[in-house]
C-alpha cells in the first residue's frame, strides 16, 4: 500500500518539508534538502536587490520545476502584510499552495491567531490553498478547518528554539479531531523529535534550523529524513499498550 | 536634455528619465522577469503588460523574489 502525504489533492511520497534560511549559502542548502528527500521547501518572499545584478537566485540553486516551493509569510505581523506576501508570491510563477504565518510577538514569534485566522478565510476565497503555521491549540485548528485551511501547522515549540514538542497532548487532541493534513512547524531540535511528531500521528514535519544550524547539516538532513520513516512507521504499526507493571518476554512454563 | 524623475525602487530613490516604460527599466537592470513579482503603487503589476506602462514621478515599485526561509 502506498502511504503518500497527500496536500490540497497533490501527492508526496516525502513527509518531511524543508525550510531554506539560515544555510551558510545556497549550495549548502541545496545538497542538505537532496539529502533530506523533501519534495516541498519553504521559501521567503523578499526585495531583489537590484544594484547586484550578479547575486545568485534560489532558483538558480533549488529548481522549482523539481522541488515544490511553499511561499511563506515570515516576517509578517499583520494579515494585510501576509496577504500583500502571498500574492505577490503567487505573482511570480502562479503557486497557489502558500504557507501563511502572522506572528503577534518579535520575541516569541507565537503566531497572532486572529490575523491568521483572517487571513486563512481571506486567501482561501481568493484560491490560494493555505498551510496554516498556528499554535497547538485544538480550538483554533477548528475554527481554522472551518474556514477552509489546507492543513494545519501547530507549532512544536517557538520557531527556532529547538525544544521540541512541548504539549502532546494538544497534538494528539488535534489529529484526532481533523482528517486534514497535520504537518508539525516549528521548534523541533533533533532528528527524534520528528519521530515523536510522527508518532503521534502527524502527516508531516517542517524543519529548517534543527537541520540548518546543525554542526554537519548534511548528516541532520539525513537523521531527519529517517526519523520520519521511522516515526511513521511506528505510528502505523501500532504501539502496545502501556503498562504500570512488568511482563516477562520469556515464558515462565519450564524454568529450569 | 530628457527630463528626469523620482521614483523609489524597493524603497530606495531613484532618478530616472521620464517617460521610462516598466518594461525598459526592468530590461537595463537586468532583472529576470520569470522569477520575480512587480507591484506598482501597491497593485500587482501583470507582467504581460509592462510594455503599455510608462513611470512617472513618486511611483514606488517594488520587485521581489524568493530567497530561503523557514
Amino acid at each position: 500500500m502506498q502511504d503518500k502525504l497527500i496536500i490540497a489533492k497533490t501527492k508526496f511520497n516525502s513527509r518531511l518539508i524543508v525550510g531554506t534560511g539560515k544555510y551558510r549559502n545556497m549550495l549548502e542548502c541545496a545538497k542538505a534538502i537532496k539529502i533530506s528527500g523533501a519534495e516541498i521547501v519553504t521559501v521567503a518572499v523578499r526585495r531583489v536587490n537590484i544594484s547586484d545584478k550578479k547575486k545568485p537566485l534560489l532558483m538558480d540553486f533549488i529548481d522549482p520545476k523539481k522541488i515544490t516551493y511553499l511561499p511563506n509569510t515570515a516576517g509578517c505581523f499583520n494579515s494585510h502584510e501576509a496577504l500583500r506576501t502571498l500574492r505577490l508570491a503567487r505573482e511570480i510563477g502562479g503557486w497557489k499552495l502558500v504557507k501563511l504565518e502572522v506572528l503577534g510577538d518579535k520575541k516569541n514569534l507565537f503566531p497572532e491567531m486572529i490575523e491568521t485566522l483572517n487571513s486563512t478565510e481571506v486567501l482561501t476565497k481568493e484560491g490560494f490553498k493555505v498551510m496554516v503555521y498556528c499554535n497547538d491549540d485544538p480550538l483554533m485548528a477548528k475554527r481554522l478547518e472551518n474556514v477552509g485551511a489546507a492543513a494545519i501547522m501547530p507549532l512544536a515549540a517557538p520557531i527556532g528554539s529547538g525544544l521540541g514538542i512541548l504539549n502532546k497532548v494538544n497534538i494528539k487532541i488535534i489529529r484526532n479531531q481533523t482528517k486534514l493534513p497535520l504537518i508539525i512547524d516549528a521548534g523541533l531540535g533533533q532528528a527524534s523529535d520528528a519521530t515523536i511528531a510522527m508518532e503521534l500521528g502527524c502527516d508531516g514535519v517542517l524543519v529548517n534550523t534543527a537541520i540548518a544550524k546543525a554542526k554537519k547539516p548534511f548528516e541532520m538532513a539525513k537523521a531527519f529524513k529517517n526519523a520520519v520513516i521511522a516515526g511513521r512507521q511506528s505510528f502505523l504499526s501500532g504501539r502496545i499498550e502501556k503498562k504500570l507493571m512488568g511482563i516477562p518476554s520469556s515464558p515462565n512454563k519450564g524454568i529450569i | 536634455m530628457k527630463k528626469k524623475i523620482k521614483i523609489k525602487i524597493n524603497g530606495k530613490l531613484k532618478i530616472i528619465d521620464d517617460k521610462t516604460k516598466l518594461s525598459v527599466f526592468l530590461e537595463n537592470h537586468k532583472v529576470p522577469l520569470s522569477k520575480v513579482a512587480i507591484e506598482l503603487n501597491r497593485k500587482i503589476v501583470d507582467k504581460k503588460k509592462l510594455m503599455q506602462i510608462f513611470l512617472k514621478t513618486n511611483d514606488k515599485l517594488e520587485i521581489v523574489h524568493f530567497i530561503g526561509g523557514g
